[in-house]
């Protein structure tokens, strides 16, 4: 799949966002209020709102966008953003009375912070859904992996250090699962040259049945160069998880947090990155490319 | 909506016959120059002079066929819509735009409410939507709604551009739904066959396979008798063909 | 929750009106139905009722709405500024583009008319074009058919009168083996896929031979990837099998062909080798009843396929007797010839058994009473089912003409020409090569020529030399380098005017051909020749003229440019006289009309030439007071009469347009086809559809329909007897003898009856065949500009054969460099493995000059895109007796395209295929960068 900054940048800023609102809708920081718990706060709606924003710019014609609330019923994208629009508002009235009136209403923060995971989860689903694409048709996995991913920016953003460290480890032991799930699930999948075409035998493209580019090529058959691949995916697990769980593991302080931060933003993009570019859809195989 | 309705009245669908498709794309084309002036936005291309590259709602691949024995084949592949029985494209549309139609089935997407996220086309594992590059709304094969009904066209031309084009006449279209409909009848004669059915879309569309190849070596048994030659000797041969010839 | 999906508005209006004419996205000729919106082009659809492509259109055609509103089209007359080949132009009015031409071609006309050679493309007025080069005077005048497929007309027309698509098509609804031999597409584009549909439906089978397997040889059933160049030979090993198991049709070799024609055998005769004949010219059989020699059309001869006739010591044989001692031999059968056609011999001989069993073994009888022209009545029609057709891919071989007339051979001996389920001729043909005109070039100054330029030589005598004995044409067609070139050779046109020989000429006059780029060999020697100055610094070819369409690379080389209208926006006449669009059961004949106005400064070129032909007052363009006598081609059109009664259409013919073949001028005929939907159909009596060389019934109706003036039936020519006569002059026999060096020749290439030999030298080192295949998306070089055809084909890989893949260790994405003994070209490949192993081949005419067809420079045509032409030569390298000879067939001239030998090897990527030219200037504007094209709201 296209890796498309866009996308990439959506759904790494939004669910540390979400997963930041998330933990102080469950109370930590608790002890904030006022202009720290302003900043708090303000640091996860900035990352969840500007994530959001960054995924319209995905769209080819945002002036419908309107219409995306209405099918929630089925679509996992209109469940998101139901989600996130009640997460962010409940989520708002609760800081906005902790913020200007110190009045913490507890159960209103689990409510919009589990809206808020559900919101990661809903993101999560978007992908798991695509069975055309089995890498992430992994239905424990692939939510696992927005999941940790989310809780642990949120911690780390929180400074739930505490918590970090663990979700660190966690999300590495997750990460670890889902490549290696990703790695069998088209085989696992079934699609193959012959399910495809129908034909039997050794099925191979002869001509393309266009020489030019098009939407599909461009969208959906993205190939990635494996050594590159590799590359990254050492690059993920050491910034986004292992390396920062070590620095956990010790007394870290602001710079510390900081350098956490920038380590873990760089190993999550990386990661996101592979999640799109190593993800084959199976439309790639009408084009003799998986 | 993108709920997919329970039941379809009809399934109305294409039967594609792979052993007949010569690969000219003549449905290719027909279907852009219809759809560009019809349904919805024009099917657009950018860069059309230079690298160029547009939108099109079908496609012919080909492909090669080394059989476990015997001579390597080149099948051509017409690809469109399949009008999928369970659509992930219709279910994963946020907007509503994605639908499928109660009365016969077929998959269309309503521009005035698509927000050209992209996401139904990844949904598709056949690569049977593009988005329009210049309209910013996603199109695919209409199953040229706007001709198989069409009041003001005459009767026999109410079929798909497509369909009506194809020179070969390896395409063919109808109610798969109905058993006894011509194209149900070809699909169950010549075995025609659901494209990736493990993605569990239920295709209405069908292929028929390419009948076997490259028999005719192996039949040299039963043709043998027919070579025999009538004489040993050229010599021979003109009495044999005096012979034949006071016979006529 | 119920379930609401968006109102839909199912019955849209479709267009204000449909426009019915002929396309011209390729010469199939289809019909039409252009559908307008706000008076302009909005769809356009097959006409379900025109007899071509009865609905149906191919992708050309459905994409013929970008042609016509293509960047590349050519605004108004246009005069070179800067130096050729550059493409610097400026407009001019077309008073002074007439005035130019005239000042060129007045003298000319004047002083010696054959300093100007008059040339044309695929257009389809050649009857048109044709009289305005006679009129002119010039014998240098000839279509595109030289290089194209001359071979495969010319033999069909020797052997029986006629060959395949314009001429002739199987009998789609009743045959059941169907065989293809070389074709990847034809000009007979949709009806070939109407009609393998139909083999389809009735799971016929379709067997394909063809080096490689694409397009059609896909679906056949059975594919035979013969070596490149010997269908010839593999053909005739299918004659031997069938002979050798008497597998044949006797009674329709003994009726209807030449088969008991007696040969004279006197080796030392002047006539030893012609057939026997009474005084009246009448050819001779054995009569089997009153056992002497007999006029083969008495009406109670009964000829016999196996008499002699010996008379003072000389026996004369049969035609047929010659056959069986040829083709018997050992040396076609199928062991002998496997390894060289790269087929198993039990694959030939199970080729030869099927067809065999479905000639014979599923022969059946119509029930329809027919009088042959013994004027004995049948009562039914024996059927055949069996039916062959091919093309290029056995005509463009230096060995064509003979493959041809082998594959001829073998439809007639197995009985299957003109009967049900077998071959059928489409009138105007069967017409014989006698029924023909001659070849004429007698020119006199300020005169028209002699008669026609073209047409078919029955011996030396009507060559076409000058009293010295040296060529008469510029193309040097008709001499015994090519004695039989039936349509003149097009491809040496350039190089010969280029080399002064056999003479100079003062203006070229071009059209529809795009001869500086895909339509040429040796497309860099030909840009050379173009553009190379004598002593002077003149041009050695010193005006050129040329109408084009579009912005093509021909443009740029020439001088003074007629730019043409796009195929919907003026008249043309698909005429009778001319290329038909007929069908087997049918006459047909049809016309274009402007269905948009230009918004232009441009003119139909038939219409420019008539303006010119006027202004230089040519006899037949102006009437006896000076004046033009036609205004435009439509005029023309419809008064013309080349005899009396007999014009360029034949429907809506008589004053009321009530007559149909013969009748005065109509002066409504034009609005009448336009009514009629573009095209006027004339159906064959059912008593007349098969049998037509013999048959009464049809002969008849084609005195009525104007294609003969009285009834000629005549009998196939398997025995060619105007060869026999090149090689009598080999011989030493006559008057006109050949040159010495091409004596030995002509006696081994002239065979009467079909052979074989190798269509190729050997070079050290060059082993690989190299062809081309139309795509069928795709026209030549215009394709290219057509937004939507150019996405699906914009560029063209070198496919490479497994073997040859693996051998190079080639992967996806590699180039490679291609070499012949004339050139070297660098070019991507691509792997395929149902191909002939030692072939490789790439799409015709994709890749592009840059800066031509209003294209970016970017273009993946100019980038990645080639043309296999840089590595074909119009002459063969030299020989050890010092000449070049051409790469042509010896006998008709015809260019040997397929016939390339190269050397392929691995090499790294150039940045773009190799080798490309410096870009041409564009006289077109630029084309836009986004294209959302809706003509409606
Ligand atoms: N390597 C290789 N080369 C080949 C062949 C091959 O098999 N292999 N095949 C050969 C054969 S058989 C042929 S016929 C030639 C064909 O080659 P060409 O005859 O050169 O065909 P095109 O290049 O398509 O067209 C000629 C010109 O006609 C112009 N044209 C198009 N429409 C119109 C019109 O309406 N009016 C006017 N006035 N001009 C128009 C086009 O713009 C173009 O410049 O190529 C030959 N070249
Ligand atoms: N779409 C489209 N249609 C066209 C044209 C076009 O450009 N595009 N051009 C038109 C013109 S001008 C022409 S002349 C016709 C030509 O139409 P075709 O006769 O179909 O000619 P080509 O496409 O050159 O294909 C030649 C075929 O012969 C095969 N071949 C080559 N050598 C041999 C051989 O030795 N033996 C056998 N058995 N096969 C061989 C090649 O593999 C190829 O398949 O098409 C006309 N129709
Ligand atoms: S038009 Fe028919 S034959 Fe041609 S590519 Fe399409 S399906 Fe195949
Ligand atoms: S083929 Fe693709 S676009 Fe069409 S219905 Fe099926 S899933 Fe949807
Ligand atoms: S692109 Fe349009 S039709 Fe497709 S899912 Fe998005 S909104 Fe729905
Ligand atoms: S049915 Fe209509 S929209 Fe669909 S592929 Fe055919 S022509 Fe295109
Ligand atoms: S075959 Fe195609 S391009 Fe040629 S005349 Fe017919 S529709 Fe037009
Ligand atoms: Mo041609």
């Amino acid at each position: 799949m296209h890796p498309a900054p866009s996308v990439i940048f959506f759904s790494v800023l939004s669910g540390a966002g979400f997963g930041l609102l998330t933990l102080l809708g469950f109370g930590a920081r608790a002890t904030s209020q006022g202009w720290p718990a302003f900043v708090f706060f303000a640091v996860g709606f900035v990352l969840a709102v500007g994530g959001l924003l960054s995924a319209t710019l995905h769209l080819a014609n945002p002036k419908n966008a309107i219409y995306s609330f209405s099918q929630w019923r089925t679509s996992w994208l209109s469940r998101e953003g139901i989600s996130a629009v009640a997460a962010l508002s409940l989520m708002g009235l609760y800081a906005a009375l902790i913020i200007f009136f110190d009045i913490r209403v507890a159960p209103l923060g689990y409510v919009a912070g589990a809206l808020c995971l559900f919101t990661v989860f809903t993101t999560a689903m978007i992908y798991t859904q695509i069975k055309a694409v089995p890498r992430w048709h992994q239905p424990l996995a692939t939510p696992a992996l927005f999941l940790s991913y989310a809780l642990t920016g949120g911690a780390l953003l929180a400074g739930a250090v505490a918590h970090a460290g663990f979700l660190f480890l966690l999300t590495a032991l997750i990460q670890l699962w889902h490549w290696n799930g990703g790695d069998k699930a088209f085989r696992n999948a079934g699609t193959n040259m012959n399910t495809a075409t129908g034909l039997k035998g050794a099925v191979r493209q002869f001509e393309s049945p266009h020489t030019g580019d098009n939407y599909l090529l461009k969208e959906m058959v993205y190939v990635v160069g494996r050594k590159h691949a590799f590359k990254l995916r050492i690059i993920a697990l050491l910034f986004a998880a292992l390396i920062p769980s070590f620095m956990m593991l010790g007394e870290v302080k602001h710079l510390g947090a900081l350098i956490a931060v920038a380590l873990y933003f760089t190993g999550t993009f990386a990661s996101r990155w592979l999640f799109f570019a190593e993800a084959e859809h199976v439309v790639g195989l009408y084009y003799g490319k998986r | 909506m993108t709920a997919l309705p329970e039941t379809t009245q009809t399934k109305l669908g294409l039967v594609i016959d792979l052993d007949t498709c010569v690969g000219c794309h003549a449905c290719v084309v027909s279907c852009k120059g219809w759809n560009t002036e019809n349904y919805g936005a024009p099917l657009s291309d950018m860069d059309p002079y230079g690298q160029a590259e547009g939108t099109f709602l079908n496609r012919v691949h080909s492909y090669e066929v080394v059989p476990d024995l015997g001579t390597a084949q080149t099948v051509h592949f017409p690809k469109s819509c399949l009008h999928c029985e369970d659509a992930p494209c219709v279910t994963v549309c946020p907007t509503g735009a994605s639908y499928k139609r109660t009365e016969d089935g077929i998959v269309l997407v309503n521009e005035d409410a698509c927000m050209g996220c992209g996401l139904c086309a990844w949904a598709c594992p056949y690569g049977a939507r593009e988005l329009d590059q210049a309209a910013g709304v996603m199109k695919k094969c209409t199953l040229c709604v706007d001709r198989i009904y069409n009041e003001n066209l005459p009767e026999e031309d109410r079929e798909p551009a497509c369909v009506r084009t194809c020179p070969a006449g390896a395409r063919h279209f109808g109610d798969l739904g109905d058993p006894d409909s011509d194209v149900s009848q070809l699909v169950a004669e010549r075995g025609g066959i659901d494209l990736m059915p493990e993605q569990g879309t239920k295709p209405t569309n069908k292929y028929l396979p390419p009948r076997p190849k490259d028999t005719l070596d192996t039949d040299i048994d039963v043709l043998g008798p027919l070579l025999a030659p009538v004489a040993e000797q050229p010599k021979g041969f003109l009495g044999w063909l005096d012979r034949a010839l006071e016979k006529l | 929750m119920t379930f609401q999906q968006p109102k839909l508005e199912t019955s849209p209006k479709v267009s204000d009106e449909i426009r019915k004419t002929t396309c011209y996205m390729c010469a199939c000729r289809c019909g039409i139905n252009v559908h307008m919106k706000d008076g302009k082009v909005a769809y356009i659809e097959g006409n379900r009722d025109h007899p071509v492509n009865k609905g149906v259109l191919c992708a050309k055609g459905s994409a013929g709405i970008m042609q016509h509103n293509a960047p590349s089209r050519l605004r108004a007359p246009l005069k070179r500024v800067g130096p050729r080949g550059s493409g610097e132009f400026e407009e001019i009015s077309w008073d002074e583009a007439y005035d130019l031409a005239a000042s060129w071609l007045e003298p000319i006309r004047r002083d010696d008319p054959s300093k100007l050679a008059f040339f044309t493309g695929r257009d389809q007025s050649q009857s048109f074009t044709s009289m305005w080069a006679q009129s002119f005077g010039t014998p240098n005048y000839a279509a595109h058919g030289g290089f194209c497929s001359v071979n495969m007309a010319a033999a069909g027309i020797y052997t029986m009168g006629g060959a395949f698509w314009e001429f002739g098509q199987p009998d789609w609804d009743r045959t059941k083996l169907f065989m293809l031999f070389g074709v990847a597409e034809d000009h007979d584009s949709n009806p070939i896929k109407m009609g393998l549909g139909k083999l389809k439906k009735r799971g016929a089978r379709v067997i394909g031979v063809n080096p490689i397997r694409s397009g059609y040889n896909a679906v056949a059933d059975d594919w035979v990837g013969i070596t490149p160049g010997t269908d010839g030979l593999f053909i005739l090993s299918l004659v031997h099998c069938l002979m050798s198991a008497g597998k044949i049709d006797l009674k329709y070799l003994r009726d209807l062909t030449d088969a008991p024609v007696l040969i004279n055998a006197d080796e030392n005769s002047p006539e030893f080798g012609l057939a026997l004949r009474d005084d009246d010219g009448h050819q001779l059989v054995w009569c089997r009843d009153q056992q002497k020699p007999r006029c083969f059309d008495a009406p109670d001869v009964h000829p016999d396929l196996a008499g002699t006739w010996e008379v003072d010591g000389v026996t004369h044989r049969t035609v047929f007797h010659h056959m069986t001692e040829r083709y018997l031999g050992t040396e076609y059968a199928p062991e002998t010839v496997a390894e060289t056609v790269g087929i198993s011999a039990n694959r030939i001989r199970a080729i030869a058994a099927e067809i065999a069993r479905v000639a014979f073994d599923e022969a059946f009888e119509l029930p329809i009473e027919w009088t042959d022209f013994r004027g004995r009545t049948h009562k039914t029609m024996q059927g055949r089912p069996v039916s062959f057709h091919a093309m290029r891919g056995i005509s463009a071989h230096a060995n064509g003409f003979q493959t041809c007339r082998a594959l001829h051979m073998l439809q007639i001996i197995l009985g299957t020409v003109e009967v049900p389920g077998g071959f059928r001729f489409k009138p105007p043909y069967p017409k014989p090569a006698t029924a023909h005109p001659k070849p004429h070039c007698k020119v006199t100054p300020g005169a028209p020529l002699d008669g026609p330029h073209l047409g078919f030589v029955h011996g030396p005598d009507d060559l076409a030399l000058k009293d010295d004995g040296s060529p008469a044409r510029i193309d040097k067609a008709f001499t015994w380098e090519n004695p039989m070139s039936a349509h003149g050779l097009m491809h040496m046109v350039i190089s010969n005017a280029h080399a002064g020989d056999p003479y100079k000429i003062d203006t070229l006059f071009m059209y529809m051909a795009n001869m500086s780029w895909n339509s040429s060999m040796n497309t860099g020697g030909v840009m050379e020749m173009l553009t190379d100055k004598d002593e002077n610094g003149d041009y050695v070819i010193p005006h050129i003229i040329y109408s084009d369409a579009y912005s093509s690379e021909m443009v740029a080389f020439s001088d003074l440019i007629l730019p043409d209208t796009t195929y919907l926006e003026r008249h043309d006449c698909i005429s009778t006289l001319d290329r038909p669009i007929c069908e087997a059961e049918g006459a047909a004949d049809a016309i274009r009309w402007p269905v948009v106005e230009p918004d232009r400064d441009v003119r139909g070129f038939q219409t420019a030439l008539i303006q010119l032909g006027a202004k230089m007052k040519l006899p037949g363009f102006v009437n006896d007071d000076g004046t033009a006598k036609y205004e435009d081609y439509a005029d023309y059109i419809v008064n013309h009469q080349r005899r009396p009664g007999v014009g360029p259409l034949i429907g809506f013919r008589g004053e009321d347009g009530t007559k149909t073949g013969r009748g005065e001028v109509n002066p409504n005929q034009m609005q009448d086809y336009i009514d009629n939907g573009g095209f006027y159909l004339a159906h064959v009596p059912e008593d007349a559809q098969f049998y037509k060389p013999w048959n009464k019934a049809y002969q008849d109706w084609a005195v009525e329909m104007s294609f003969y003036d009285k009834p000629q039936p005549y009998i196939f020519t398997l025995w060619c007897e105007p060869m026999r006569k090149f090689q009598l002059a080999a011989e030493g026999h006559g008057e006109r003898q050949p040159p010495e060096h091409l004596r030995q020749r002509i006696k081994d290439r002239m065979d009467p009856l079909p052979v074989w030999y190798p269509s190729t030298d050997q070079h050290e080192g060059f082993t690989v065949n190299a062809l081309t295949q139309r795509p069928m998306a795709m026209y030549h070089s215009w394709g290219s500009q057509n937004a939507w055809l150019r996405q699906i084909h914009g560029h063209n890989p070198l496919y490479v054969p497994t073997k040859i893949w693996e051998a190079q260790r080639f992967a996806e994405g590699d180039w490679a460099r291609v070499t012949s003994p004339h050139g070297e070209i660098t070019v991507p490949v691509a792997h395929m493995a149902a191909l002939n192993e030692n072939t490789i081949w790439t799409w015709n005419a994709i890749g592009k000059r840059k800066g031509a067809w209003a294209l970016e420079e970017n273009a993946p045509e100019v980038k990645k895109g080639f043309l296999l032409n840089h590595l074909i030569h119009e002459l063969h390298p030299p020989k050890g007796d010092g000449m070049r000879w051409a790469n042509s067939d010896p006998i008709t001239g015809q260019a040997a395209w397929f016939d390339l030998k190269v050397k392929i090897e691995k090499c790294a990527a150039p940045a773009e295929s190799q080798p490309n030219y410096p870009a041409q200037k564009s006289p077109v504007p630029k084309a836009p960068a986004k294209q959302a094209w809706k003509v409606g709201s």
